[in-house]
């Protein structure tokens, strides 16, 4: 099993968000995460990769047999654990590509591979760079410094595509975009399905599911999922909204 | 998140070695006998004497200036040692073949080959230990050109004129309290002359390393750019680790004559102390340059040692059109303190200057930027650009900016930019996500915050730069 998630409770803070939450992915799984703002998705993908300030009460997360919380977060990611970032933070002054050059050879360094020269990481990037439609003087610029909002999901996607990880968390890398970068996130992830490898794409809307096509959808809300089902319950939450989840709605503008 | 921060920046030093070295010191103490043989051991002339003991004269009626923002004991200038040399320079070796091997171990240590085939193609180095430069590399290569760069203490035997004419022209003996100190028992240091028209054919460098115990270490630097010439410079320096504080009171002057340029960087890496405090080099420098028509003067310094810095490289900006910089990187970490800032006084009509400050502080330390600019009645359209940039690890740390702007033309334009910023925990968990150590993490924010002042080094110090900053930031993470 590539994530088993058992009766997780979690908090940030004194609040409890998650409140019951089990989760299963199978290798090549893809999986939707859909629900009201505020309903913990972005605590799901924080309390996986380790945060500091979101705090297992109870439960487990195992990913491929390990128990995760019992890794450091830069092991998380070295085990292949990816969260692409709802708001990705600048590093102003760091070049994208040194960024991303010390994050794949962080990675292989934990799976005892060599360091790619810069030359072998160039390479890479430059294809990366083309595939998720940004200008090569993206490699130069400092990491998200500047960059619009559509412009840093498609570095997170960038940045997926370099790491290859086996588990990616995709935290509403649809919000914000028009739809032509909608379908440049959604070629990019596409791209990275093998049948191995699993995500967890996590959204408000059910556009994105247009083009990334899922095997589970579940609907999330008060911190438990209350309905899981195919690609089909994505379209009902289109037509009927969370309204019937029995509970106030914020704006969906909102964005959260 | 930030206690881990605090952790990654815990330091080792790797210069902190001390050196089995014979050396002949002074007894600690100073008075006009000191001098007097300070002057002797040097074989110099008696106006360089008198000019000593004029300065020495003004030096005890001075005060101690104490407007910096520093805190720390009032240093007893009584037991110091104003000279120590290793006993295997007292015959003056005439090659390399002829110095201590104990000596060229302590540079090669420090990562400094003195052989000149080992050596960073293209850089000549000047080797001071203690209050004796040990040896100038690549001096026939210069000489061929023109350029002179030898030891100041060689400079005063053997061209008298040139030194006599500007020793002193630019910051005055009795300028300010350590710079008359200096002034009075200055050891050693280097010379440098470019003729004119003259692009020197190599970078130049001298590196200070202070040895022995309670010694001070006062060194002079002087380069004069003649007409049209053009030169760039670096001096770096180290200390062994030890719990007795040492001074170190340093002066530079530079002087770039009409349409000449010089290019000073420094990497100062002094011993700074423990991390309650305890030990460390006091780091009381002046320096400053005076820049003639259309000529540059261009200040680098990546300042990571010291327990305390209190420096404040200057330009004057005498010329029309003349150009002054100021490049800075500050960190400082444990209890380290930093006052450090320039000044550029704008005399000529259409002088233009550039400050970029970037202070780093972590631990428990305070870095303060102090910076002055000033127009002069006659700087018609002269400009200042300055931005100063602060960044903090942790919450126990420091920054202040102390920026005086003074202007007596209106038509003078002086613009002043500041801002303040933190490693964020959300930077700090974005590289962990992506799988990096938080020590890398936080080298690589730092060293992204510097970008700005690391392009100005030349390419073989900016390396060099980046690296030192990064063992700063070096310890274990837990
Ligand atoms: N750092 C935090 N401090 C306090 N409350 C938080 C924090 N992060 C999230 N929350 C709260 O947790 C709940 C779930 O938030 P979140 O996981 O961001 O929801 P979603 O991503 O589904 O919109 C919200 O009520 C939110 O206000
Ligand atoms: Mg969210």
């Amino acid at each position: 099993m590539m994530l088993t998630i058992k009766d997780l409770h979690a908090r940030v803070e004194d609040k409890v968000i998650l409140k019951g939450l089990n989760l299963e992915v199978k290798p090549g799984e893809v999986h939707a995460i859909m629900g009201p703002n505020g309903a913990g998705k972005s605590t799901l993908g924080y309390v996986m990769s380790g945060r500091d300030g979101y705090e297992l009460v109870s439960g487990s997360i195992e990913m491929n047999g390990d128990d995760l919380m019992e890794l450091e977060i830069e092991e998380r990611a070295q085990k292949g654990l990816f969260l692409a970032f709802q708001y990705p933070v600048e590093i102003p002054g760091v070049s994208n590509m040194e960024f991303m050059k010390e994050s794949v050879n962080a990675m292989r360094k934990a799976r005892g591979e060599e360091a790619l020269t810069a030359a072998e990481f160039l390479k890479m990037a430059k294809e990366a760079c083309k595939q998720v439609n940004l200008p090569l003087d993206f490699l130069k610029r400092g990491v998200n410094e500047g960059f619009s909002g559509g412009e840093k999901k498609r570095n997170e996607i960038m940045q997926l595509i370099l790491l290859k990880p086996a588990l990616a968390i995709l935290d509403e890398s649809d919000s914000g975009l028009d739809i032509d970068a909608l379908k440049v996130v959604a070629d990019g992830v596409n791209s990275q399905r093998d049948g191995k490898r699993s995500f967890i794409v996590v959204t408000h809307y059910q556009r994105l599911l247009d083009f990334i096509e899922p095997d589970y959808v579940h609907i999330l809300s008060d911190g438990v999922i209350v309905k899981s089902g195919g690609p089909e319950l994505a379209k009902e939450v289109e037509s009927t909204g969370y309204a019937w989840l029995g509970k106030p709605v914020e704006s969906e503008e909102a964005g959260a | 998140m930030s206690e881990q921060i605090e952790k990654a920046i815990a330091r080792k030093y790797d210069a902190g070695f001390v050196s089995e070295i014979e050396s002949d010191t002074f007894p600690p103490g100073l008075d006009e006998d000191v001098i007097r043989r300070i002057s002797e051991m040097k074989n110099e002339p008696e106006w360089m004497l008198e000019w000593r003991l004029q300065a020495y004269r003004a030096w005890l009626k001075m005060e101690e200036p104490d407007w910096a923002h520093l805190g720390y004991e009032r240093i007893d200038y009584q037991s110091i040692s104003y000279y120590s040399a290793p006993k295997s320079m007292k015959d003056k070796p005439k090659s390399l073949d002829e110095v201590d091997p104990e000596l060229i171990r302590t540079y090669e240590k420090l990562g400094i080959p003195l052989h000149e085939q080992k050596m960073l193609a293209g850089v000549a180095v000047d080797a001071v230990f203690d209050s004796v430069s040990v040896v100038t590399t690549f001096r026939e290569k210069l000489e061929e050109a023109g350029v002179i760069f030898c030891p100041i203490s060689e400079a005063i035997q053997k061209y008298p004129e040139l030194v006599k004419k500007y020793i002193g022209s630019v910051v005055p003996k009795g300028d300010n309290f350590f710079a008359a100190l200096n002034c009075a028992v200055f050891t050693d240091g280097s010379f440098v002359y470019i003729p004119k028209g003259v692009r020197c054919p190599m970078e130049l460098s001298t590196y200070f390393r202070i040895n022995e115990l309670n010694t001070g270490q006062f060194e002079r630097t002087l380069i004069v750019a003649d007409e049209g010439s053009h030169v760039s410079y670096l001096e770096g320096c180290t200390a062994p680790q030890r719990d007795e504080n040492q001074l170190h009171a340093a002066v530079v002057e530079l002087v770039a004559l009409d349409d000449a340029e010089i290019k000073y960087s420094t990497v100062q890496n002094w011993y700074p102390g423990d991390e309650n405090g305890k030990g460390g080099i006091y780091n009381f420098v002046t320096k400053r340059g005076i820049a003639h028509k259309n000529s540059k003067i261009s200040w680098t310094q990546v300042e990571t040692g010291s327990a305390i810095t209190w420096k404040y490289p200057s330009c004057i900006l005498k010329g029309d059109n003349s150009v002054g910089e100021f490049y800075s990187v500050a960190l400082t970490r444990g209890r380290q303190q930093a006052d450090t800032g320039t000044k550029m006084i704008h005399l000529g009509k259409n002088t233009k200057s550039t400050i970029v400050s970037k202070g780093i502080s972590a631990g428990h330390s305070s870095n303060a930027y102090r910076g002055l600019v000033k127009m002069g009645p006659g700087a018609d359209g002269a400009r200042n650009h300055t931005e100063c940039d602060s960044l903090l690890i942790g919450d126990k740390c420091a920054a202040h900016t102390f920026p005086y702007i003074e202007s007596s033309n209106p038509s003078a334009i002086v613009e002043h930019e500041a801002t303040t910023s933190k490693v964020s925990d959300d930077q700090m968990f974005l590289c962990k996500q992506r799988g990096l150590d938080a020590e890398k993490a936080v080298s690589m924010i730092v060293n992204g915050f510097c970008k700005e002042v690391f392009k100005e080094l030349p390419m073989e110090f900016a390396v060099e730069a980046g690296k030192l900053l990064e063992i700063s930031l070096e310890g274990s993470v837990g």
